[in-house]
């Protein structure tokens, strides 16, 4: 390969199944595992960071890991060790991580700023260094070196075998305490000022969390790189929570969203070894994600969507249904025209055998009119309420009725009619079930509407 | 502080009364060992700017079956809810000692109850009311122990004394605020503690929530439990509560609400800040500041 040859060939299909199914020998199988074993661990560890919203304090840490493998490996080499060597490189990285939160913690506690801009700086600042010290390695005459850019984009081509085992290690193991604290984490969490209060070392908790994802970042740092492994820890969490409101549930989601992007991750790497890894790792991840967030239900944004054009055709046909019973009630014909969309509720309602004819002869059939009787009341019950206890004028509360008319439930409407009964409207004088207007309705010579 | 007569001195005792008190808070005449509550000399600084002064309270002595509510009341500002964070060590104190059943609060927490402002979450955290009020039970199930059927059981009950057994699987965020409220005062219920310290539970809740938390303070009166409450409402001191708390800034007075609660108590609370009192405070925090 030559500097200007930038194609990618793509392998064949039997390579692919090889990889996947972990018979592309061991080196390449390690990895692959490896890197599932900490897409696991971060997204398990990454709920907890997202729920105690820590999540920019881990790209802090992550960032900040640079200056500690630079020394690290300036140290082990003035030492006549070997520079490259795993273990020594994640110490100094963890080193430096931890550095950082403390810097943060100090600026935090001493002067008036806030925690977000001593974030942003140690972030810059601990980089900086590193960056600058990577040149210096650069340019001192010790071989061996160029592997320690890899740090920064990830890439796994250069782990052996024996790095894997360290980085599964590593990862299963801050799985483990997660599970082990799950209970405690989750009320620190939701609530730390009543934890504190409680008695339970909230703090502790706190710094336990931030080991855990300093973890994470320092095992990633080979096969994600330290600029993108914190959306490794973060976007899993986001994904899953578009699909569940139990964290029973969002915890197991987040750690198989997290598996399988590393999985996906490290097996496209091992075949088209110019990619980089990390970066394939968290745009699988992304599109997860992306996914999540257009079709999970309830949460996602397409259920929001159809949640919000059921209730406008709702709305329609309500009005449709209240304008023809009011016109029955006045004598006038129908105003319909200033009400949008009502073509399509017009045609609903026909469908479900509601109303008949269209024009002047459009009328309610028998089960339209009760209907229709029902949602004129609960309008009217509203206003009605508003007038007696929010004390608005009559002239002023029929636009905020209809808003409220279409999403009010049985019980709501039960105690509005409470209220009206102890104001002395129901039962109404007539002796009818439905109380009248509050304000004037249309008169037949303003029918048309403006 | 002004308000209230200083310790007579015994004649000839001029000296030892000037001496600096001893650590504890027992040899203070005003002071009971049994009391659930002892504040003593407690200040509070906020960026070196106080916001209370010299706060001493002793709440009355309880018997099993005859506990005490106790309302903190006082203007915007006045640090209601940062005296009863300072009690529960959230907010560090400059100075003085806070005992419960005379030993030092720190170490009573087992027996200190805490129900925190409603706003004070996020109420769209991914669990269920079930979860929270089971939160109220972790002192006792202990480190790394999942939360059994047993337990939850209990979070049960609790829930159901505050009429929510119905929606003990719902989401937290798919409850009404003052659903909400009663699920932190069934975490309260579900840990049993023997002092209670509440911010404002009342706060915007709906006539089921407000006779609901009502139920739960007789219960826990009954039960000879003490409950501080930073209440908002004058109107209802008298009716839900025992002794009342005016606080602002520093102690205006306390006691028997019957003796208390006095029109002319309120005027000295609410009757503007003693200003003194907030350009000492400004003075404190400017003078450690850069010009």
């Amino acid at each position: 390969m030559s500097l200007t040859d930038t194609s990618i060939s793509f392998p064949p299909w039997s390579q692919v199944f090889d990889v996947l199914a972990f018979r592309q020998g061991y080196n390449t199988s390690a990895v692959v595992l490896g890197t599932t074993l900490l897409g696991l661990a971060a997204g398990t560890v990454g709920v907890f960071t997202l729920l105690r919203r820590r999540a920019l304090m881990g790209d802090v840490l992550a960032h900040a890991t640079l200056p500690g493998i630079a020394l690290a490996f300036l140290a082990a080499t003035a030492l006549g060790m070997e520079g490259r060597s795993l273990p020594v490189l994640l110490l100094g990285a963890a080193a430096t991580a931890v550095l950082a939160a403390a810097a943060v913690q100090a600026v935090t506690r001493h002067t008036r700023l806030t925690e977000d801009t001593a974030m942003a700086a140690a972030l810059s600042v601990f980089f900086g260094v590193g960056v600058v010290l990577l040149m210096v390695i650069a340019r001192m005459p010790v071989g061996n070196q160029g592997g320690l850019k890899t740090f920064i984009l990830g890439q796994t081509a250069a782990m052996t075998g024996r790095d894997t085992m360290l980085i599964g290690g590593l990862a299963l193991a801050a799985f483990v305490v997660t599970g082990l604290v799950y209970k405690e984490l989750r009320l620190v969490c939701f609530d730390a000022g009543y934890a504190r209060a409680r008695g339970w070392p909230v703090g502790a908790l706190d710094l336990l969390m931030m080991a855990l994802v300093v973890t994470i970042t320092v095992v990633g740092l080979q096969a994600v790189g330290l600029v993108l492994v914190i959306a490794l820890v973060i976007i899993p969490p986001t994904a899953a929570r578009f699909w569940t409101s139990q964290l029973g549930v969002m915890l197991p989601v987040s750690a198989a969203i997290g598996a399988i992007s590393g999985y996906l991750g490290a097996a496209v790497s091992a075949l088209i070894p110019r990619l980089p890894t990390g970066a394939i790792i968290v745009l699988t991840a992304g599109a997860v994600f992306i996914v999540s967030m257009l079709a999970a239900p309830h949460r996602g944004l397409l259920a929001t969507a159809l949640r919000a054009l059921a209730l406008r055709r709702r709305t329609a046909e309500h009005h449709v249904l209240r304008a023809l019973f009011e016109s029955r009630e006045t004598g006038a014909p129908p105003s319909l025209r200033e009400l949008r969309g009502i073509g399509g509720a017009v045609a609903r309602l026909d469908r479900r055998g509601l109303l008949t004819g269209r024009g002047a002869s459009m009328a309610l059939t028998a089960r339209g009119l009760s209907q229709a009787a029902q949602i004129t009341r609960n309008h009217r019950l509203w206003e009605q309420f508003l007038v007696d206890y929010a004390e608005l004028a009559p002239s002023h509360v029929d636009f905020s009725a209809d808003r409220v008319e279409h999403v009010l439930t049985p019980d709501l409407v039960a105690e509005l009619e409470a209220a009206a009964a102890a104001r002395g409207r129901l039962p109404t004088p007539a002796g009818a079930e439905l109380i009248p207007s509050v304000h004037p309705l249309r008169s037949p010579d303003a029918g048309g509407g403006p | 502080m002004t308000d209230r007569p200083p310790p007579t001195p015994t004649p000839g005792t001029v000296a030892a009364t000037q001496a600096p008190r001893p650590g504890g808070l027992a040899d203070r005449p005003e002071h009971s060992p049994e009391s659930p509550l002892s504040i003593h000399d407690v200040t509070v600084a906020y960026h070196r700017r106080p916001v209370l002064w010299d706060i001493d309270y002793d709440a009355p002595p309880v018997a099993p079956d005859s506990g005490r509510l106790i309302a903190i009341v006082g203007p915007n500002g006045a640090g209601k809810s940062t005296l009863i964070k300072a009690c529960l060590g959230l907010v560090p104190r400059a100075s003085g000692t806070v005992e419960v059943f005379g030993l030092p609060a720190e170490r009573q927490r087992a027996i200190i109850g805490y129900v925190p402002q409603r706003e004070s979450v996020d109420w769209d955290f991914p669990v269920s009311a079930l979860d929270v009020v089971a939160m109220g039970l972790y002192g006792r199930i202990g480190w790394f122990r999942p939360v059994t059927r047993r337990w939850r059981e209990r979070a049960r009950a609790a829930l159901d004394q505050v009429g929510l057994a119905d929606l003990a699987g719902r989401q937290i965020s798919q409850l009404s605020g003052g659903q909400q409220q009663r699920v932190f005062l069934a975490r309260a219920l579900a840990q049993d503690a023997r002092l209670y310290f509440m911010d404002e539970p009342f706060a915007g809740v709906d006539a089921a929530t407000e006779r609901a938390i009502v139920d739960v303070l007789r219960d826990f009166r009954a039960r000879g439990r003490t409950v501080v409450v930073v209440h908002h409402a004058l109107a209802t001191v008298p009716e839900y509560f025992d002794d009342v708390l005016l606080l602002n800034m520093r102690i205006v007075a306390a006691g028997p609400v019957e003796t208390t609660f006095t029109k002319d108590n309120l005027r000295k609370t609410y009757g503007g800040r003693l200003t003194l009192l907030d350009q000492a405070a400004q003075a404190l925090a400017l003078a450690e500041e850069p010009r």
